[in-house]
């Protein structure tokens, strides 16, 4: 089974990353870009048999820092 | 009296920690790989050094704090070892859930690697208690990821309970209420993003993080 694991910066933490990269579009010329986050994906091939709780487990040990991230579990196939 | 100190692979702070602690207790500290499975027996002190651990991988002390020695030293820390984190140190005690909070990027972006003035905000504490309150000191900082994060109720709980042991006097990253180091709620583990261990020689850029170093020798005489 493949899976995704979308990491991404909690609301109201500063991305500091994001921030720059809003204000390198902008220099690019592009309008309306409200807002960029910055955030990570990992990609996993994991046995059909693995639990959500165990994904979610996963996360919570390891792919995410729950005190300054969110994470969302996407089966692929 | 035994202290350690623990090396990651990428850890590049091991040294110099480990001769602070050498010339401040007068004993060689054991050296400690990030894969044995055990400490030591009878330890009383553990440095986590500043670095580079696993390449910043995932995030910076992510790995780490899941590596086998790990969990030997959440358990000594749990048991009231005293523990200090500082830079990459200090980023594995947050991941491994010693401390809380979170390192994240410098605000600017940049690395950081200059002396700042920093502010001593607890002088009772096991690490802290050769300064007085209030003190400025200049320590070195060098780090891309020392922007100190946690949410309000955790920072006022920190305040409340006298656990920011420094602040920077002016600040250097973004860090929240510009905490450059805090303490756990027991007092026994504290990390910090300056680097104490490079401070203790006057010839060698300054000696102020040799009272660091001489609190909490100081109190394991006879240990």
């Amino acid at each position: 089974m493949k899976v995704r694991i979308h990491v991404s910066l909690k609301p109201g933490v500063l991305d500091p990353q994001g921030r720059a990269v809003h204000h390198a579009l902008e220099g690019l010329g592009y309008k309306g870009v409200e807002d960029v986050r910055i955030g990570r994906l990992v990609e996993m091939d994991v046995a059909d048999d693995t639990t959500d709780a165990a994904l979610d487990e996963m996360c919570q040990k390891l792919l995410a820092n729950m005190v300054i991230e969110n994470y969302r579990i996407e089966k692929v196939a | 009296m035994k202290t350690a100190v623990v090396t990651f692979p990428g850890s590049n702070c091991d040294r110099d920690m480990w001769v602070a602690l050498r010339d401040v207790s007068g004993k060689e500290p054991v050296k400690v790989w990030h894969g044995d499975a055990d400490l030591p027996d009878g330890l009383d002190f553990i440095a986590l050094p500043g670095g580079f651990s696993y390449g910043d991988y995932l995030r910076s002390g992510a790995m780490a704090a899941n590596s086998p020695i790990m969990r030997s030293v959440v358990a000594a820390a749990e048991r009231g070892v005293p523990v200090l984190g500082v830079c990459n140190g200090f980023q594995v005690l947050t991941e491994a859930r010693l401390l809380p909070g979170a390192l994240m990027r410098n605000a600017a972006q940049t690395f950081i690697c200059r002396t700042v003035p920093l502010v001593v905000e607890n002088a009772t504490s096991l690490f802290t208690s050769a300064y007085t309150k209030g003190d400025t000191i200049h320590i070195p900082v060098a780090h891309h990821d020392g922007n100190y994060f946690a949410d309000d109720d955790t920072l006022d709980r920190l305040e409340i309970e006298g656990r920011v042991a420094f602040r920077y006097a002016e600040n250097c990253n973004g860090s929240r209420r510009d905490i450059a180091g805090v303490l756990n709620e027991s007092g026994n583990v504290l990390g910090m993003m300056p680097h104490p261990e490079r401070a203790i020689e006057a010839d060698h850029g300054g000696s102020d993080g040799r009272r660091l170093f001489e609190s909490v020798i100081g109190s394991l005489v006879g240990a």
